[in-house]
């Protein structure tokens, strides 16, 4: 069957929208009801996020999102039994996004066949570099239907961006500035001109802008420079204990939306 | 040049540069331009001038007699203690401060355990008038007030970390996230042989003037350049990487590495990496890590805030694997005695980390003939409230 995130890119080029959520937070068993909430509510691809105890490169709200969900009983393992049978009730495509010391240790092969087993579509590994990954794990990810999505940012050379093009399969994931994740960025805080420049390359991949990317204003305006956006940090913020999942993704992502 | 570090960042399995793509271009900068500065005739005259004039090198190459008698063999004592800012430390920092200032970066972020690499990178950055961020575990912070206070009083910032378990793990982790958001101006000097490469071959460079010495001192103070063995303790591993380096190719002397055992290897109050460690990716690097099953990094522990550290530079992983270095480890307890023995047998206060390479002189079989040299990688000076709680003097 051919990759979910191909499908997606064909069929709808713009105003995708793609949120992220880390497993096993706030509660260790939320992850599949997440998924089917959000799927309900318009998203159109979801990043489920591995929980690490030393994630560089992300910022505060995400770093205490995978100290919670550790503490909940989150890990590899437990987080595959949890998606047993998400493609029971789930069509969207689905990636896997952690750091690459916990893929290491379940085992790089196992992890990709598990993840073609489930119906996981992709994954977004930040320190597992493009060298390293075509190196070394390419053939693996191709034989078990697996995008391996790789990052570029303003720092990036227009010769690696082609590398990274040529390379990947689904999208290119453009971070939109030098930074950590986190939310709360404003319009005027985007580089412009890196958005314009790498629109200009024409790129055989789609492309998603992600972090800090956190209300409507600063999802509209990265869907004018790229296929859609990605929401992680103002998402994960979003849960609010005295609401129901149900109710708090519905109106987060109606918030986003509004006008998209 | 077998232990060599490879054109890809390598030694043997360990090593390479597991970086987010947003570190990309900072390390690929300094990848492609470390050796061409630090081998230039400019680069060299500056910092050889330095470490004579404001490190005070060479440190003395010591025979320490009374030590000797006690063990029974020829014990000499390399003198790191005795450089400016009390630790091997500002021999790296005084490299890294001169390429920074190459590379024209204008602003230089670190961490620091004990806050020895804190106090020398607070040193070189007012040396060279640069503005300083430290970044230190909270915890750290208020274990470790006095170099808190010398790192200000040099005119460093210094950041308190509360993310995990407040320590030097998580103000590495912190010091990344700055490089990711800052990543046109920054320089980061990290403190060990540890990271992405080419810090480790870096750093080593910069601490291979230990060894450098130790050859001639040797060979000055004996007729043989070659000892029969090096002992260094082991954190990340940059002062044993630096004792270690001359001799790496001249088989016939013995490397021994010491790790902080904690309460003891079999414990979950440890440190040594290499006993409880296995295979994995942290800062940046492939190396020996202490984590758990599902690839979770597990907190150490030690008395020594410096060899507090779940993982080692990816050469000692190496060392340890090709079984060209061995590596032992000493307990907290085996620590103390072994610094209260040098205090009163020569009238020198070690560091509790060089107190570590010191405790391994009770574990091995050492000959009457055998010159055995420390490394006394830095001074007690940081650390005597906790030997005036543990001996109640
Ligand atoms: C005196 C001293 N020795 C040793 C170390 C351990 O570091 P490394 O193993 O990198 O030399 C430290 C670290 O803070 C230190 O302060």
């Amino acid at each position: 069957m051919k990759n979910r995130i191909n499908q997606l890119f064909e069929t709808k080029k713009e105003n995708i929208l793609s949120v992220y959520f880390t497993a096993g937070f706030p509660n260790l068993s939320d992850t599949v009801q997440i998924i089917q909430e959000l799927e309900k509510n318009g998203v159109d691809l979801i990043e489920i996020g591995i929980p690490f105890s030393d994630p560089t490169a992300d910022g505060p709200t995400i770093q205490h999102s995978s100290e919670v969900a550790l503490k909940n009983g989150m890990s590899v393992k437990q987080l595959f039994e949890q998606l047993k049978e998400i493609r029971e009730s789930v069509k969207i495509p689905l990636i896997l996004m952690g750091y690459f010391n916990p893929v290491l240790q379940f085992g790089v092969e196992a992890f990709c066949k598990k993840c073609h087993e489930v119906g996981i579509d992709g994954t977004i590994l930040p320190d597992l570099p493009l060298e390293e990954f075509e190196e070394h794990y390419k053939d693996t990810f191709i034989k078990n239907n697996l995008h391996n999505i790789l990052l570029i940012t303003p720092q990036t050379s227009e010769k690696r961006i082609r590398q990274i093009d040529n390379v990947s399969e689904g999208f290119i994931y453009m971070v939109s500035s030098a930074s950590t994740t986190g939310a709360g960025k404003k319009v005027e805080d985007f580089h412009l001109d890196y958005f314009e420049r790498i629109q200009q390359m024409n790129l055989k991949n789609a492309r998603l802008i992600g972090f800090g990317i956190s209300d409507n204003a600063t999802f509209t305006n990265a869907c004018n420079y790229a296929n859609g956006a990605i929401i992680g940090s103002a998402f994960v913020k979003s849960f609010d204990k005295n609401v129901t999942i149900k109710k708090s993704i519905s109106s987060f992502v109606k918030h986003i939306l509004l006008h998209a | 040049m077998k232990y060599q570090v490879n054109e890809k960042g390598y030694y043997g399995e360990f090593g390479g540069a597991w970086i987010p793509e947003m570190m990309f271009t900072n390390i690929d900068e300094l990848k492609t331009r470390y050796l061409e500065i630090i081998e230039s005739d400019e680069f060299r005259k500056e910092f050889d001038q330095l470490m004579k004039d404001y490190v005070g090198r060479p440190s003395p190459l010591y025979y320490a007699s009374r030590l000797s008698e006690y063990f029974g063999s020829k014990v000499y004592l390399k003198r790191e203690d005795l450089n400016h800012t009390g630790s091997h430390k500002l021999n790296n920092t005084i490299g890294q401060i001169l390429l920074a200032q190459k590379l024209e970066k204008t602003r230089i972020i670190a961490e620091t355990g004990a806050g020895q690499h804190g106090v020398a990178t607070a040193t070189v950055c007012a040396l060279k008038g640069i503005k300083c961020v430290v970044y230190m575990g909270a915890l750290d912070v208020s274990r470790q007030a006095p170099n808190v206070k010398k790192m200000k009083m040099l005119g460093a910032e210094v950041i308190p970390v509360h993310s995990g378990n407040k320590t030097l793990k998580d103000a590495t982790n912190e010091a990344m996230r700055d490089w990711i958001n800052n990543p046109e101006d920054t320089h980061y000097i990290i403190g060990s042989v540890v990271g992405p490469h080419p810090y480790p071959d870096m750093v080593a460079r910069f601490q291979s003037i230990i060894s450098a010495e130790m050859k001639s001192q040797l060979k000055e103070q004996t007729g043989n350049e070659f000892p029969t063995r090096v002992l260094a303790c082991v954190g990340g591993g940059s002062n044993a990487a630096g004792a270690f380096y001359h001799f790496l190719d001249d088989e016939q002397v013995e490397l021994i590495g010491v790790e902080a055992a904690g309460k003891g290897v079999d414990t979950p109050e440890t440190a040594a990496t290499l006993t409880v460690g296995s295979p994995g990716v942290l800062h940046s690097s492939k190396t020996m890590l202490m984590q758990n099953t599902d690839g979770q990094i597990t907190e150490p522990y030690s008395i020594s805030a410096g060899l507090d550290y779940p993982g080692i530079g990816p050469l000692h992983a190496h060392l340890h694997k090709t079984g060209r270095a061995k590596f032992l480890s000493a307990t907290d307890e085996e620590v103390l005695q072994a610094a209260l023995l040098l205090t009163q047998k020569e009238g020198i206060i070690p560091a509790l980390e060089s107190a570590h390479a010191l405790a391994a002189l009770n574990k091995i079989k050492m000959n009457p003939e055998d010159i055995n040299v420390v490394n006394l990688s830095g001074s007690g000076n940081k650390d005597m409230e906790t030997y005036l709680d543990y001996f109640g003097y």
